[in-house]
């Protein structure tokens, strides 16, 4: 019989597991509640979570550089960009707060680029009416992730490092109880026994093969909320960022951040022809430049100019890249050229972009203030994710709360870029005073049962203890192969069809797999542990993908082309069925709020009129 | 592609040896693709840290024949064909398991620094700082905490000096509050005892391995230097300190000679 008298428990009130940007804005806020116990879990080193990955910088209407900006165009936005199945509240908290949290975190210690006022400097972004991005250089994220994790360790919170969570408990009336943890460095198991529980825990990028994610996105989060019973909601919107590097092969999937377009660089194909004109979709025409005159007209700050094309959203800019190489047109190694070099001086270019410049100068001997970069789709992020209740964060189990990557809704089907560091803020601001409220509705900690703690913990250790078995590593390649071709960006029925067959023989696979070696340090049994969720996440989103017969945003069908609006009403959403099988369901969407309905579905004239009726009322009377 | 030869040391802080390995090496590798085709192919349990892959995170930091570098941003043919590679930890912290080092002592450093402190009142209004007063520090917030500049400086190599000095990353962190136009905080006497900056003597060992090339000397320790050594070693600014306050003082920078930095 396994003895788990001698395992370590620790207790809190609010638990917080990732420790990204949303982990530890959650953490921070719930510790300024009073008397409430904040711990903080990561699975690397603190700091090094990959929102440190983040360039392009973080959106909030805070009207800087653009005074026409406001909430209500954000809003706009945000809602047309995903194919208006965003969760309206979710969008409408985000648009709302985004300003007050970027300023929070500019008196917690960031420092943005400034404007010639001295103000948080903005930058343009793809579907962004106006700059909008408050960024440092092209390494928003580092900034913000310095920034949180340095006030962060002053606020009481108790962090672990390099702990990987392996599964929640719940107690008999199906609260969340606590959450079994291991140690990286020894092994060692630990059991934290908390009121609430905050899942802040990324997506799942790395079950394809081309991706810009790091081994953390193994879908940790996904993969426990959905065995504790939790739903997962939209997992068929997968955004593959249209600007990855191609070459040289191991660099294969790194991020070129959005910011190389949004300062002016533009795409070519191996004529040297300018495509995006080409694929302008007609919702945004009216917004879109369609010559190249007036896209240089709008780069150099004419008002009345409209975007450049390669401005458009991420979903449209993929697609057209994917489609320029399929027709023959790809550059060398099979992508778009990116071209900033002939747009912007290279002192400017070193300035702006310094760590673009320093990537491909390293990583693949270019210097991109002389030449075009390469580039090609790569897996990016997961708009879906674990379905919370937009006011609180809350998911469908009580005590169990997600925000960031790992939460689904806001961005509906396809996220702008810059909406996510700010999506961390927001949302992870509000689920940690949520948790710390619920946790202090409660009057005693919920009981974790001996015998959870020994299956979770059985679980994980009989991958070390088999006799011999199958190759961790191997499994997930071949994971990350099938993703790939099989539910990638482009889709259609008989791949999902043979995908999902393939992962259900992948798990049978892992139901044997084994770990050489002992439980230190042993990335091995690391990789067989995240396999598990990465699984379940591709299993979620095959099934999903397989579900939605239409394209929409991220979610492009070949055998259905076209926006369907019936499925407009719908939600997909993944659970684990009474039969332990994953049941996938469509589930009608609430109604919209009208006002937010009104402002999302009004002309873009209509709506900066108004706004600038709003700000002039506003406007102190001289 | 060729075959090529490493060496990887494998162990722990007591016990441990170089092993031997061969691996397939094709364009465009870094020397981080290599551990983990190792790790994938031959040895399971191969420790190592990493990340982003791209240099931002400052995870997978290691020793290659000797020079401290980013795992991901070493290139394989910056290295002779014939040419054995050697992989080893960072020297200057224990190792919990084949190249995986315990940093923490690191975050023991951060975290008895005063942190950033702007009034209650500037609070009540957006910033306002012009790009020019805040590019020195951005250039100290560049830093990806790979702690490279940690386990090159040569005080905390011995482990005394761990507990005299902060090293040159808390250094620059210092520097990156105290040049803050919005921050209230004083430090300069915590520079001088808490963080041990007498303990430098400007070898710019430190500088030389950053991999964002931070003016880590030029730029963070030497002017650190220059404010202990105005508030603490020079008469008349002793007696100007005593009689003008922090911002005051700050403004007027007084000229220190750099004989007086070597040693203070």
């Amino acid at each position: 019989m396994l003895d788990i008298s001698g395992i370590k428990r620790l207790q809190f009130d609010v638990l917080v597991i990732g420790a990204g940007g949303a982990g530890l804005s959650a953490a921070i806020a719930a510790s300024q509640e009073e008397g409430i116990r904040v711990g903080l879990v990561c699975k690397s080193l603190l700091g090094k979570a990959h929102t440190v990955m983040a360039e392009g910088g973080m959106a909030a209407a805070l009207a800087n550089v653009d005074e026409r900006d406001d909430w209500k165009i954000h809003f706009r936005d945000t809602m047309r960009g995903g194919k208006m199945l965003n969760n309206w509240k979710m969008a409408e908290i985000h648009a709302k707060n985004a300003p007050d949290r970027v300023r929070e975190l500019e008196h917690w210690g960031a420092v943005f680029d400034r404007t010639r006022d001295g103000l948080i400097n903005q930058r343009n972004f793809g579907g962004h009416r106006y700059p909008r991005l408050a960024h440092v250089g092209d390494r928003t994220g580092l900034e913000m992730i310095r920034t949180l994790q340095d006030h962060g360790i002053h606020q009481g919170i108790d962090i672990h490092m390099e702990c990987t969570a392996l599964d929640i408990t719940k107690d008999d009336s199906g609260r969340v109880s606590g959450i079994v943890c291991m140690y990286r460095e020894t092994g060692e198991f630990i059991i934290f026994e908390t009121k609430s529980l905050i899942f802040a825990t990324g997506g799942a990028g790395k079950s394809w093969e081309v991706t810009s994610n790091s081994w953390e996105y193994t879908g940790d989060g996904y993969g426990m909320a959905y065995e504790a019973g939790a739903e997962l909601i939209d997992m068929e919107f997968n955004q593959f960022h249209p600007t990855g590097m191609v070459w040289p092969p191991s660099v294969k999937g790194i991020l070129v951040t959005e910011g190389v377009r949004g300062e002016g660089g533009i795409l070519k194909n191996s004529e040297g022809k300018r495509f995006m004109f080409d694929y302008i979709p007609e919702k945004f025409a009216n917004e879109t430049a369609d010559t190249e005159e007036e896209a240089a007209r709008w780069l150099e700050g004419d008002k009345s100019a409209r975007r450049p094309p390669e401005l458009l959203t991420r979903d449209v800019v993929a697609r057209a890249i994917n489609t320029e190489v399929k027709a023959g047109r790809g550059s060398k190694h099979g992508g778009a050229y990116l071209d900033i070099a002939t747009q912007r001086s290279a002192e400017d270019i070193k300035k702006k972009l310094p760590s673009m410049y320093h990537q491909f100068k390293v990583l693949a001997e270019l210097d991109i203030t002389k030449q075009p970069m390469e580039v090609g789709p790569t897996c990016h992020y997961f708009m879906g994710g674990i379905k919370v209740e937009a006011e609180t964060s809350m998911t469908t189990v009580d005590g169990l709360f997600a925000c960031g990557e790992a939460a689904g809704g806001m961005h509906g089907a396809n996220r702008l870029g810059g909406n996510s560091l700010s999506d961390l803020l927001v949302f992870g601001n509000l689920s940690g005073i949520k948790a710390a409220e619920y946790s202090r509705k409660l009057k005693s900690m919920p009981k974790i049962k001996d015998e959870d703690i020994k299956r979770i913990i059985k679980s994980a250790t009989s991958i070390l203890n088999r006799e011999k078995g199958n190759n961790p590593y191997l499994i997930h390649e071949d994971l990350q192969k099938n993703m790939q071709y099989n539910v990638g960006i482009i889709r259609t029925k008989k791949e999902i069809i043979d995908g999902i067959s393939r992962i259900e023989k992948m798990k049978e696979e892992f139901k044997e797999v084994k770990a050489a070696g002992s439980s230190q340090f042993n990335p091995g049994w690391h990789e067989a542990l995240a396999l598990r969720n990465l699984l379940i996440s591709s299993e979620a989103v095959a099934k999903s993908a397989l579900l939605r017969e239409e394209s929409r945003g991220a979610h492009t069908r070949e055998d259905f082309p076209d926006e369907n609006k019936d499925w407009l009403e719908y939600n997909i959403i993944n659970r684990r069925g009474k039969d332990g099988k994953m049941e996938t369901i469509k589930e009608k969407r609430g109604f919209p709020d009208s006002e937010l309905k009104r402002i999302a579905n009004s002309s873009i004239e209509e709506l900066e009129n108004e706004v600038k009726k709003d700000h002039e009322k506003l406007m102190p009377k001289v | 592609m060729s075959l090529r030869n490493f060496k990887i040391y494998r162990g722990d802080d007591e016990r441990g040896e170089l092993v031997n390995y061969q691996c397939e090496v094709t364009e465009g590798m870094v020397v981080l693709d290599v551990i983990h085709r190792i790790q994938a192919d031959q040895a399971n349990d191969l420790a190592c840290r990493w990340n982003c892959k791209a240099g931002k995170c400052g995870s997978c930091s290691i020793e290659i024949n000797g020079k401290p570098r980013l795992g991901c941003m070493t290139r394989m043919n910056e290295f002779e064909e014939d040419q054995t590679l050697t992989i080893t930890p960072l020297k200057s912290f224990p190792v919990i398991k084949d190249i995986v080092t315990d940093v923490s002592w690191n975050y023991k450093q951060n975290q008895e620094i005063t942190p950033f402190t702007p009034s209650e009142e500037s609070k009540k209004k957006d910033f306002v700082m012009m790009q020019k007063d805040v590019d020195r520090v951005q250039e100290f917030r560049k830093c990806i905490e790979c702690y490279l500049c940690q386990n090159m400086c040569h005080v905390i190599r011995d482990n005394e000096g761990k507990e005299n000095f902060s090293g040159p990353r808390y250094m620059a962190r210092l520097a990156s509050l105290e040049m803050h136009p919005m921050d209230t905080a004083d430090r300069i006497e915590d520079v001088k005892d808490k963080h041990g900056s007498g303990m430098c003597n400007i070898t710019r060992c430190c500088t030389e391995v950053c991999p964002e090339e931070i003016q880590i000397t030029d730029d963070a320790i030497i002017p650190l230097k220059e404010r202990v050594v105005d508030r603490f070693y020079d008469p008349v600014m002793m007696l100007f300190n005593k009689i003008f306050s922090k911002k005051e003082r700050q403004k007027t920078k007084s000229k220190v000679s750099s004989f007086l930095k070597m040693f203070f």
